[in-house]
């Protein structure tokens, strides 16, 4: 029986032959990832257990999530990852000012490449499979466990395979994609399996649709989300790492529990409605039934964070200025991609349309600090999660959408159609 | 290892963000965290709960975050064992039938669970050897240290 992709992955960092869908292995690991909320907490644990990480390439520690520092605890805690990663001489030291957003930050710099087996204690750590490797998130303990011995124990999941094909439309990305796809199937649609998406369709996704679609896989409950490594891949890690990278191809016969076919030139822009990322609306339906006032809107996130996600909503909010009752935070996910928006003049478009343009943070996603919503508060975000209570009072309401989706009803004041802000 | 206890229980979905709120991951203190275990989507858990209770909650519980925390509150808040639709005890069976306040027994060793106040037994799978060794000896990091 032929391995799927991820499968593939994992038998090499287990120095298997093959594995099979359910089998218990123990991997050697590339890449081990904390932040600053799960790092601290792990660092007394690997104490128990080590002196010293096992590679000091491999580990890395990003303050990101409580960082600028909301509070004294939050001090603390970024101050405790900061002392760690000096001391223990770690080659990727991540300080505030210097790094950005954790699932932004670690492809950008090139720490993840294609075929890596990584795991991170964040959920999003899915991600990196944007870039042909086997990401994932992990509890605290078995963070520490890898950060000590450089291995983590797995049970190899099955797949689902999505096919992709034709091309999508001007104002639809990769967040309409992957909204459009849990709400097809469920927030447990893909419990403990990989999304493995193949297709002639992928050509026409950038690097960045890939990593959006990726990192919220996790959100259909996959252990992992997976794509080719194609010439667009070879690009991106050409341009960002100077890492040995190694290509992984599904085999012909691999077994996928189920194959679905998505043609990515019906997908309409999409909005998932509280309090399920699979509650998903597309745009033409939203439009037919009565209009969602917002509150606020908040555009970055590890989700859509990249430059891409900058341009397309400041190609919409270009020469227009957001609506008097709403308030907007624009968050580039890295520093790099902060310059980048001043260099190219949409730093400039967002302060002047009316949106405050903030340091890189996951503060506003998880309800954390720089963002927070009052109860009855109503809020389109380009993140990930539209839970009870996730970016602050369990009577406020989050609406995930894409950039062009949030820039739009950032002007218009409701939930509105990019398609019909008469382009950039 | 055996765990008896009252029945707390919950619909599908029961996600990171309500087990544990993100506000409060400032910290990581263990009981700190306990006192604000599930509060957004049951205010009166804290109080409920009594050492050894169980939570039985529908499918895809746990979903969200990778934070650790969620489990450390649940853990040191009093709960002794969550029956879902997915892990720690695989079995949607018991998740449908057990009723909240129902007394409820759990042998982790034969993967079988009993409602007492019913007088019904469920089978969910039993953990393999491989983490039946991580649990006997007490988790992950002890399992590291004696390989």
């Amino acid at each position: 029986m032929g391995m799927t992709m991820t499968q593939k992955i994992l038998a090499a960092h287990a120095g298997l032959d093959s594995v099979t869908a359910g089998q218990l292995i123990e991997c050697s690991l590339d890449v081990v990832m904390a932040n600053d909320i799960t790092g601290p907490m792990a660092l007394p644990i690997f104490r128990q257990m080590a002196d010293k990480v096992f590679d000091k390439d491999k580990v890395v520690l990003v303050p990101d999530h409580f960082t600028p520092n909301k509070d004294i605890k939050s001090a603390q805690n970024a101050r405790d990852i900061q002392d760690f990663s000096r001391e223990q001489g770690l080659t990727n030291h991540m300080v505030q000012g210097k790094c950005g957003v954790e699932h932004a930050i670690l492809p950008e710099r090139g720490i993840v490449t294609a075929g890596q087996a990584i795991i991170g204690a964040d959920s999003h750590t899915c991600s990196y499979g944007a870039l042909g490797a086997f990401g994932t998130g992990v509890g605290t303990t078995d963070i520490a466990a890898g950060m000590a011995t450089g291995q983590a124990w797995f049970k190899v999941p099955s797949a689902i395979k999505f096919v992709l094909t034709g091309k999508p439309t001007k104002y639809v990305s990769g967040k309409d994609i992957i909204l459009h796809i849990i709400g097809k199937i469920g927030v447990d649609g893909a419990l403990y399996k990989s999304m493995e998406f193949v297709g002639d369709g992928i050509q026409h996704l950038t690097m960045d649709d890939r990593f959006t679609i990726c990192n919220m896989a996790i959100e259909a409950g996959a252990k992992n989300g997976i794509f080719p490594v194609d010439e667009q891949t070879l690009a991106y890690i050409k341009e960002h790492s100077t890492k040995e990278y190694h290509v992984y191809e599904a085999d012909a016969d691999a077994e996928y529990e189920e194959t679905i076919e998505i043609d990515l030139s019906q997908v309409r822009p999409t909005v998932a409605f509280p309090h399920l990322p699979g509650n998903a609306h597309t745009i033409d339906e939203i439009e037919a039934d009565e209009k969602i006032y917002i509150d606020q809107v908040v555009i970055g996130s590890c989700t859509n964070g990249r430059i891409s996600d900058m341009r397309k909503a400041a190609a919409i909010l270009k020469g227009r200025t957001v609506h008097p009752e709403v308030r907007v935070m624009v968050i580039p996910a890295t520093q790099k991609i902060f310059l980048q928006c001043m260099e190219e003049g949409l730093a400039q478009i967002f302060v002047e349309a009316g949106c405050a343009f903030n340091t890189p943070s996951c503060g506003a996603c998880m309800g954390g600090h720089m963002g927070v919503m009052c109860k009855g508060e109503k809020c389109v975000s380009t993140s990930n999660r539209n839970f009870v209570g996730r970016m602050g009072d369990v009577d406020s309401l989050i609406y995930l959408a894409s950039p062009e989706v949030a820039a739009a009803s950032a002007v218009m004041g409701y939930i509105a159609n990019p398609e019909k802000m008469g382009g950039e | 290892m055996k765990a008896q206890g009252k029945i707390l229980k919950y619909g599908d979905n029961v996600d990171t963000d309500v087990i544990i709120p993100a506000r409060y991951l400032n910290s990581f203190d263990a009981k700190e965290l306990a006192s604000h275990a599930m509060v957004d989507i049951d205010p009166t858990f804290v109080d409920r709960l009594e050492p050894g209770d169980i939570m039985v909650a529908g499918s895809n519980f746990g979903c969200g975050s990778s934070r650790e925390h969620a489990p450390l509150a649940l853990k040191t808040a009093g709960v002794s064992c969550v029956i879902a639709g997915f892990p720690i005890l695989e079995c949607p069976e018991a998740a449908d039938a057990i009723e909240e306040g129902d007394q409820v027994e759990v042998d982790f060793d034969a993967g079988i669970i009993r409602d007492l106040t019913k007088n019904t037994e469920f089978k969910a799978q039993p953990f393999p050897e491989f983490l039946q060794k991580m649990i006997e000896a007490n988790g992950l990091v002890n399992y590291v240290n004696a390989k």
